[in-house]
């Protein structure tokens, strides 16, 4: 972030029941010269306001020594609610024993607090480093005068400041109040630690949260319990716009806990974060409002997308991707080189339609008052709830807070709060606060769904068998018709995913999308169109190389080409959010991880065939760069059991190591789940599938028995590690099955298909 | 009316005796440890212990709970953390951390019946708790240290 600036708030009275009077408060400020709200901040349990300051975290440190540091993103698992705060801790000197973290309720003035899109670190080191800093020389300041020595005399030594010389040392809860009275640096005179002397950056350490998880303590959405709260479940169209035609509800108030029934109604286009619509059942427990929804009766009114039918649309994208379509990058003259006739290769993927599943179903608690919303909820975006819920009930967005809690998982899917909205338009109906569950049911079938592709790919290949002309073209749904109900062609953030940034040495290159229609709600899954675009493009590499008689990674090596930095020449190129002069696409770093990771996985000792293979794949996403190694046995009967994975990981600087090797043996699992079983269809535009038993999921024996990750060092700037991980698993593991096999797979998942010998 | 002790404490029970116990626990008792994951003992989310077993607390209806026994996340460590507890922070197994009251309950049962246990009795006993972190290969480390530590 740019211009950020640190601001005292000690003076101001603020932040009551979290900081004790004295204490030393910093705000980070994201946006420079806007006013300061005096007395509000957007902390849980203190008044929003609308102002127009933008703080990014708030430090604060009590005459007691604790130091409190608010975590402003969401926690679904990443570790990003301590590895945020570890920074600060480190650059403060502060003893994490004594550091509280508080969690930031949504507001605007935080600046961007989507947890999402692998960007937080990417987003905020910076930020957290001059909070830190910040912190620690107006702490020396304060030590300085008591002692009126020069600052330069003073240091700091773990949540103490020291006077070298006389060897005098006061604690930071001595100095708090002190601290709060001297001038903010500027940011230009901010003193940073030197990599060598962090204390807990690029250290192991784990989270926050650690004990209170294994100890079973209330910190997800679900236990968040109000007073005076009823329960509610919701029974929504069947078919995505679909309208309630009539429901009778008299067999679902007679069940024992049933309040009442209230209806929801049907979005307005775009469906955006708007609830479904549909039928609430209200009652006195979770178990009351699922069982007098059983009882319900309900006509619907479907409305067009009725007609979607997964196995006809699947011939659409796949016919589509075979006609010519809107070209997004070119290079050279493919059709002149394809035109010249030699040997080409052409092959089709395609990908079913995926949900994200997270573990913890979609649940939200709200409460109206006076014109006024608090709502408790696992959210990736805050913010989004307060716009959402705000557009939704014509209030105000500053006038909805958003708690947030710790998510069960997320995947992109608690980034979009339509459950959220729920709530708090039930609780506006009924007057008092709503906790709307989800059933794993209602998960599935009413998700914002990761999107169906079909991928084609053709190359013309020389007498080495590389490639001199490469054209490749994809289709599927827009998660854009999330916001835009005509949105017919891949959006730029899609394409950007693994498509128009492929980095091969090509002289002719033309890389295509096709227009595709959505039916059901489109989402952002973990990895997102990285995960169907890796799979055809590191499968279609695989594919060449072995009709070259190449080794794979050989071939892949001389496909990406000489250490260079690319130059797309994509005006609409979207780099995952970071400027590209920061985070330019690096061939020598693909090819490094590339050759490490076989390195590590020992290929090319052992053969591949007769029930065992190794296959590999590299992939740039999120702005770090992935690749895996993944070995199989398949037996007689085609059961394949993923053996060990080795990944290795260009992510720049790391500031958890612990918690980046959990994301990539994490998505090594996940992938293997989407890679074996992953598939939503829908019938008359329903969803077929309905819980874990016809959607399945990585289980136990289902992820690799082991997953080798290693990290480069690195202090290039920090990159995204939750998604990148899962692209390149997935062809990996499909070019092993091939290497073991002999079976080419095209599609995805492998439950689709008989590896039976 | 059912009676039964929940963490060592006496309950009775007077509602619908086809509420299952999860939502008994988690609406009622206010035990949130133990989590909703599919209502259909497809994910293992809400494994408690009923007397020594490893059940689905949310298909177990509260009319098959009179005089049992019911140990959950919250009443495992009631003591000091449970051996497994510990094995879990010290191989630090969560991410997100959702189904893991379910993963350690269900690891509690496994190392109850077999102390020793081996990776194809590891795979076997856990093939019914999902994690959708995928946290898997560090629960299988967390077991072992845990069988190791004698429980």
């Amino acid at each position: 972030m740019t211009n950020v600036d640190i601001v005292n708030l000690s003076r101001r009275g603020f932040l009551k029941g979290v900081f004790s009077t004295g204490a030393l408060v910093l705000g980070v400020r994201l946006l420079p010269g806007s006013a300061w709200a005096a007395d509000q901040l957007p902390l849980a349990g203190a008044t929003v306001d609308s102002t127009v300051f933008h703080p990014g975290l708030f430090l604060g440190i009590n005459p007691d020594g604790t130091v409190i540091i608010v975590a402003h993103r969401s926690e679904m698992g990443t570790g990003i609610r301590t590895s945020l705060p570890r920074v600060v801790a480190d650059e403060l000197d502060a003893d994490w024993s004594r550091v509280r973290i508080q969690q930031a309720i949504g507001d605007p003035r935080y600046g961007e607090q989507n947890t999402d899109g692998s960007r937080s670190v990417r987003y905020f080191f910076d930020t957290m480093r001059e909070a830190g800093a910040t912190g620690r020389m107006m702490l020396i300041a304060a030590a300085a005068k008591r002692w009126k020595v020069s600052p330069e005399q003073c240091t700091t030594t773990l949540h103490a400041v020291v006077h070298s010389a006389t060897g005098r040392k006061l604690g930071y809860g001595q100095l708090a109040s002190a601290a709060a009275k001297m001038p903010v640096p500027n940011k230009d005179a901010l003193k940073f630690k030197s990599s060598s002397q962090w204390r807990y950056i690029g250290k192991k350490f784990v989270s926050y949260d650690l004990a209170g998880i294994c100890t079973g303590k209330p910190l997800y959405g679900g236990d968040v319990k109000v007073d005076g709260m009823v329960y509610a479940s919701v029974e929504h169209p069947p078919v995505l716009g679909g309208k309630v035609k009539s429901h009778e509800d008299r067999d679902a108030l007679k069940v024992r806990g049933v309040h009442k029934t209230v209806l929801i109604p049907p979005f307005k286009p775009p469906y955006a974060f708007q609830a479904l619509g549909g039928v609430a059942v209200i009652a006195n427990s979770t178990w009351a409002a699922f069982e007098g929804r059983k009882k319900l009766k309900v006509a619907w009114d479907d409305g067009p997308n009725a007609s979607y039918n997964s196995p006809a649309y699947r011939k659409e994208l796949e016919e589509t991707a075979r006609r010519p379509g809107r070209v997004v990058r070119s290079e050279g003259d493919v059709e002149a080189v394809f035109s010249k006739g030699g040997r080409i290769i052409e092959a089709g993927y395609y990908a079913p339609h995926l949900a994200h599943a997270a573990t913890e179903p979609p649940v939200a608690v709200a409460h109206y008052h006076n014109g006024k919303v608090t709502a408790w909820a696992p959210v990736q975006n805050p913010q989004a709830v307060q716009e959402a819920v705000a557009g939704e009930l014509g209030i105000k967005k500053e006038d909805v807070i958003c708690h947030v809690t710790m998510l069960g998982c997320a995947f992109g899917r608690k980034s979009k709060p339509d459950f959220v909205v729920e709530a708090a338009l039930l609780s506006k109906a009924l007057g008092r606060p709503v906790k709307v569950a989800w059933t794993r049911e209602d998960d599935i079938k009413f998700d914002y769904y990761h999107a169906v592709a079909a991928m084609y790919l053709k190359a013309a290949v020389g007498q080495d068998g590389m490639p001199a002309a490469w054209l490749q073209r994809s289709v599927f749904p827009s998660l854009m018709a999330t916001f835009n109900p005509n949105q017919d062609y891949g959006s730029s953030l899609e394409l950007s995913m693994g498509w128009n940034d492929i980095p091969f040495a090509v002289p002719n290159l033309q890389i295509e999308n096709g227009r595709a229609i959505a039916h059901v709600r489109i989402g952002w899954l973990r990895s997102v169109a990285n995960v169907y675009h890796a799979f055809a493009v590191q499968s279609f590499v695989d594919e060449l190389a072995h009709a070259a008689g190449r080794d794979p990674v050989d071939y892949q090596l001389a496909l990406n080409g000489p250490a260079r930095i690319l130059n797309l020449g994509i005006k609409d190129y979207w780099n995952y959010g970071s400027p590209y002069s920061k985070y330019p696409i690096e061939t020598g770093r693909l090819n490094r991880v590339l050759e490490m990771c076989a390195n590590q996985a020992g290929w090319g000792k052992r053969k591949s065939g007769n029930g065992w293979g190794m296959g590999i794949a590299v992939h740039r996403s999120f702005t770090a760069y992935v690749a895996t190694a993944v070995q199989v046995e398949v037996d007689h009967k085609g059961k394949v059991t993923i053996a060990r994975a080795d990944t290795v990981v260009d992510a720049g600087l790391v500031v958890s190591p612990e918690m980046v090797v959990q994301q990539f043996e994490g998505a090594a699992g996940f992938a293997a789940g989407i890679a074996r079983t992953g598939e939503i269809t829908a019938t008359n535009g329903r969803i077929d599938q309905s819980n874990f038993n016809d959607y399945e999921v990585a289980r136990f024996a289902d992820a690799p028995y082991e997953t080798r990750v290693t990290i480069v060092p690195s202090d290039a700037p920090p990159c995204g590690v939750g998604e990148p991980g899962v692209p390149p698993f997935i062809p990996a593991f499909y070019n092993a099955i091939f290497a073991a096999t002999g079976k080419r797979l095209r599609e995805l998942p492998l439950s689709k298909h008989n590896l039976a010998a | 009316m059912i009676q039964l002790r929940v963490n060592g404490v006496k309950r009775t029970f007077r509602g619908d005796p086809k509420m299952p116990l999860l939502w008994y626990l988690r609406d009622a008792l206010d035990l949130t440890g133990t989590k909703y994951g599919c209502g259909a003992a497809l994910c293992g989310a809400c494994t408690v212990l009923q007397n020594d077993e490893a059940v689905r607390a949310c298909v177990t209806p509260m009319s098959a709970l009179n005089g049992a026994r019911i140990t959950t996340i919250e009443g495992l460590g009631r003591h000091g953390l449970h051996p497994v507890q510990r094995a879990w922070m010290r191989i630090n197994v969560p991410q997100c951390g959702y189904c893991q009251a379910g993963q350690i309950m269900q690891a509690v049962a496994l190392l109850k019946s077999k102390p020793k246990p081996s990776d194809e009795d590891i795979e076997h006993a856990m093939s019914g708790n999902i994690c959708r972190c995928a946290t898997y290969p560090r629960i299988r480390a967390a077991i072992k240290a845990a069988a190791g530590e004698s429980v």
